[in-house]
């Protein structure tokens, strides 16, 4: 057997080779991260340059989940577009159908019942926790704990089971509409998110005890990717990424919609800027929306009525209506097959979605579909920081940064 | 929603107007919010006076984009909505331009214009002189065509599927022969050709 292999070159020879490529200090290579990579939260492609372990930039290549969202609602009726919302950021999906229907509200002049805004608040306030809850232990994961994100999806899987029990699905709900939300809580359901909010704070506090003083954790995120307030103010940075870092803005208070203006919550700030600080806030902010949604839960048992507007120009009429009145199947049909128009113009309405402002350019010329339809997605303008906050970085350092922007590449690609 | 009141915008206009020196062209209130026209060449200055001077203070540009008129000389508006964290306001700002003339970037005065501009290079076509990199951002590598031009049809030009034989993805026409666009406008109001049965009425 020996004597039909080649013979092993000996080592003389090999240094004869290694001795024709004059040797040189360089060690500088690209790296490709991604698209399918556990730690890109989705897909995304970061082109790395890197000098040994040191990033030296960084060109995220984003579309890989490119829909044409914005394409596909110019041809769609208003009503019809709802659904497109629950997709952009798929971890918190009512905060996008919000921002949509209160653009739709403001050209159309809509007031909406005091029901309603409880309502919608109460499930903003679980879309936050949901995201939040899914964000934080998945940067734990990133940087090397695997017990945070199974801890957190019983999370929310209990809150899914809300989502479904109000509008029949754990994802895509299509729930909140122009003029309301489909259809009212049952008083069961009302009862078990109480009951869920004071059982909480147990699960936070077991998540602080295995994280917030985990010394692993604090390595890897403490003092990594610092964003001043004046860089936080230059990238058009919002929601955490702008109170990471210490500035007090929250459009739930700021620029009060629905009636944030009659609950009281804090809002955490952070002193640093970097990854942990960031953590923190989203943690406290965890804390805060079960505080507004207890105070929802309260207001909603002395404030009966309806969910929706009463203009059956807008809102579909009552099925019970529909059987006895020739009007209402006909306010029916109009909606369902034409659909409302809304006056020529334009708006910009913003929600303070979990990511940060999620807002919605809307372009009316009058028909039954918007003309054209901007989505201002958050993680949009986060993610295009990656550059300039990896600098200097380690390479490990990468996934801790990205997990800490709370990038969902649905709402970044649209 | 709105906290501001439509005095305080109109002094807001007329404030910036006479500050802008030329740059801005008209101004309108609607919907409790502040639209400013202003001249495509314009834009930085007029930017960078909303960015820096005291009496503005918008610190953010919290998104650029386009809108696409195609029955105008000037089909596209770009459309830059600012926001000032110091004074609570709101601001929208649109020039307008066509598929030739580059309208000056704005990467310079707020950083994060950089992939707004390439989005809207990308979906509309629209140039922007100076920007430090326009390259396509959202659609695949090697795409042709401006997606969310009104003209550019909602199927596109081409599809995708992995051939088993060549192992790759290869690119074909479209082969859908029909979309599913459906004329919900009402027959009743407004029909611009005559219903079967119509000329009876007329006899």
């Amino acid at each position: 057997m020996a004597d039909d292999m080649t013979p092993l070159p000996t080592v003389a020879s090999a240094e004869a080779d290694v001795a024709l490529v004059t040797e040189t200090k360089v060690r500088k290579f690209n790296i490709n991260f991604g698209p399918q990579h556990p730690a890109a939260h989705g897909v995304l492609r970061l082109v790395l340059e890197l000098d040994g372990e040191v990033v030296e930039r960084v060109d995220p290549h984003i579309g890989l989940l490119h829909r044409g969202t914005e394409k596909l609602i110019e041809a769609r009726t208003y009503l019809q577009n709802t659904p497109y919302f629950d997709r952009l950021d798929y971890v918190a999906p009512m905060n996008q159908e919000h921002a949509f229907v209160l653009a739709i509200e403001k050209m159309l002049g809509l007031a909406v019942p005091k029901r309603a805004q409880l309502i919608r608040v109460l499930f903003s306030e679980i879309g936050r926790i949901l995201s939040h809850l899914l964000n934080v232990t998945t940067q734990a994961m990133d940087v090397g704990a695997l017990t945070p994100p199974l801890w957190g999806f019983e999370q929310r899987e209990k809150l899914m089971v809300f989502y479904e029990r109000a509008c029949g699905a754990r994802l895509h709900a299509n729930y909140f509409r122009p003029g309301g939300v489909h259809q009212d809580l049952p008083e069961a359901l009302i009862a078990d998110i109480d009951a869920w909010c004071v059982a909480f704070p147990n699960y936070m506090r077991d998540m602080d005890d295995l994280i917030t003083g985990n010394r692993i954790f604090k390595q890897r995120n403490v003092d990594i990717g610092v964003v001043t307030r004046q860089e936080a103010l230059d990238w058009g940075f919002s929601g955490v990424m702008v109170r990471g870092s210490g500035i007090a803005w929250d459009l739930r208070r700021n620029q009060p919609y629905e009636c944030y203006d009659e609950l009281e919550f804090d809002i955490p700030l952070g002193k640093n800027g970097d990854c942990y600080d960031r953590y923190l806030c989203r943690m406290e902010e965890m804390r805060q929306s079960v505080r507004i949604m207890r105070q929802c839960v309260a207001k909603l048992a002395e404030t009966p009525g309806p969910v929706m507007t009463e203009d059956y120009k807008v809102v579909p009429p009552r099925r019970a209506d529909m059987k006895r009145s020739m009007e209402a199947l006909i306010h029916h049909f109009k909606l369902y097959t034409e659909g409302f128009h809304v006056p020529a113009g334009e708006v910009y309405a913003c929600v303070e979605a979990p990511k940060g402002e999620f807002g919605v350019f809307l372009v009316a010329d009058g028909s039954n579909k918007p003309y054209r339809c901007k989505i201002r997605a958050p993680g949009f303008h986060h993610l295009q920081s990656m550059d300039w906050m990896n600098r200097g970085h380690m390479l490990a350092d990468v996934s801790a940064i990205l997990g800490s922007l709370d990038i969902v590449f649905g709402e970044v690609d649209r | 929603m709105s906290i501001v009141t439509t005095e305080r915008l109109a002094a807001l206009a007329e404030q910036i107007t006479a500050k802008a020196a030329g740059a801005v062209t008209g101004s309108t209130i609607a919907f409790g919010e502040l639209n400013i026209e202003a001249r495509a060449d314009q834009i930085v200055p007029l930017l960078t006076l909303l960015k820096d001077d005291a009496d503005f203070q918008f610190q953010q540009l919290i998104e650029l984009c386009g809108v696409d008129y195609p029955e105008r000389p000037l089909r596209f508006d770009v459309v830059y909505l600012l926001l000032s964290l110091t004074k609570n306001l709101r601001l929208r700002v649109k020039v307008q331009t066509d598929e030739d003339a580059a309208v000056p970037s704005v990467t310079g005065v707020y950083p994060n214009a950089d992939w707004c501009e390439r989005e809207t290079f990308d979906m509309y076509g629209v140039f922007f002189s100076g920007h430090p990199d326009l390259r396509r951002i959202l659609t695949d590598y090697g795409f042709h065509g401006h997606p969310l031009r009104k003209d550019f049809p909602m199927t596109g030009y081409v599809e995708v599927r992995y051939d088993d034989s060549l192992k790759r993805v290869v690119y074909e026409p479209v082969k859908i022969t029909e979309y599913r666009a459906f004329d919900f406008l009402s027959p009743w109001e407004g029909a611009q050709y005559a219903l079967p049965g119509d000329e009876k009425a007329k006899v």
